[in-house]
């Protein structure tokens, strides 16, 4: 019997449903579907909580405290605990819940790891300075012809085909 | 008519109840079309699974299609919604380090969020990195980035009203290319993965 947890919904039945959710997203809130954001507003909100001097002088926070809410508490933080939810919700159906590290076979645990950490820390740089991820300033973007995404769109999977050659041993 | 937060034709709370529900829309397409599983992100690059060209591609168009009518018709104005601005100097750059972020750590952030909650340890592991790369992108904003970031500021740029086309014109052209990369990736796929033996 096929592994049910290998199984994967069409591809393109999936992006109209996200692109779908992505309409929705803009006529109720006037946003995109993010995900970078949620964690820049999970980083402010810390370093407020840590040290709200601080965080009112510097020039990267002082824009984002001292609202009436806390800082975490934003749409797009919202948008992303529902992120979870639903990803619990589809992985439990389909029994992918369940704890692995996902590598390619002739890496090792540790290499996969180290990488990951690395990847994940440019990624964060990189979506603060480039002003939104994949999802919320690509995806969105190209949602609403956002000549920002289109900029994005080449910067990312552009930039990543000039550069896997050099990563390969990493996936293949 | 939309969209409605903007206009404050709904409140703060239930705007942000209905992003929570969004979210859930979102995060349940993204898992079940397989983008927790890092192998599956990184085969766009090396030709041996394009799930992330085939799902990134049909939801930004049947988006930009749908919201194209809603515009048309009067049920949604674009220009009152939090249309991203384009500065293409540090988005340029910004995603040339995503590229790099992608490549070597295997997701991105919205993908990483997924994985990490579906019990993938590396997606953890990315998440843990993408915080760490944002307490260190603020903690040196004064010095390496601030000047760069408001760097190459165009405004709300249309892309179609950039190229000087009109928006449908712009939407039927890029559905053609998605449709002709649909198909060209799909008999790629199959070659590379013949040639590889590639399983999940």
């Amino acid at each position: 019997m096929e592994d049910k947890s290998k199984k994967f919904m069409n591809p393109y039945l999936a992006g109209i449903f996200i692109g779908i959710f992505m309409v929705l997203a803009y006529y109720f809130s006037g946003e995109g579907l993010g995900a970078s954001g949620a964690l820049k507003s999970v980083v402010v909100a810390t370093v407020d909580a840590v040290n709200h001097d601080y965080a009112s002088n510097a020039s990267f926070f002082k824009a984002r405290v001292g609202g009436e809410h806390s800082p975490a508490k934003t749409w797009l933080v919202f948008e992303v605990l529902g992120v979870i939810v639903g990803a619990i919700i589809s992985a439990a159906f389909a029994g992918r819940l369940k704890m692995e590290i996902g590598k390619a076979p002739k890496i090792t645990n540790n290499k996969r790891l180290i990488y990951a950490l690395i990847g994940g820390a440019l990624f964060g740089i990189g979506s603060q300075l480039g002003r939104g991820c994949t999802s919320g300033m690509v995806m969105s973007g190209m949602g609403v012809l956002s000549l920002s995404g289109f900029i994005g769109l080449i910067a990312i999977f552009g930039g990543g085909y000039i550069i896997a050659y050099f990563f390969r041993k990493l996936w293949i | 008519m939309g969209p409605l937060f903007p206009q404050e034709l709904i409140s703060e709370e239930i705007n942000i109840l209905i992003g929570f529900f969004i979210g859930i829309g979102f995060g349940f397409f993204l898992e079940a079309a397989g983008f927790t599983n890092t192998r599956k992100l990184a085969g766009v690059f090396y030709g041996y699974d394009f799930v992330v060209l085939k799902v990134f591609f049909s939801a930004a168009i049947t988006a930009a299609i749908i919201m194209f009518f809603l515009n048309h018709y009067g049920i949604m104005d674009i220009n009152l919604t939090f249309y991203p601005q384009t500065y293409w100097i540090p988005t340029l750059i910004g995603g040339f380090i995503m590229a790099f972020g992608f490549i070597i750590g295997g997701f991105c952030p919205g993908t990483s969020i997924c994985a990490a909650v579906t019990g993938k340890i590396d997606a953890m592991i990315f998440v843990l990195g993408a915080i760490i790369g944002i307490f260190g992108y603020a903690f040196s904003f004064d010095l390496l980035w601030k000047d760069l970031r408001n760097s190459g500021a165009m405004g709300r740029v249309n892309i179609a009203e950039w190229m000087g086309i009109s928006d449908g014109l712009f939407i039927l052209l890029l559905t053609i290319i998605a449709a002709v990369a649909f198909f060209a990736v799909s008999i790629i796929q199959k070659k590379v993965v013949a040639s590889t033996n590639y399983k999940l």
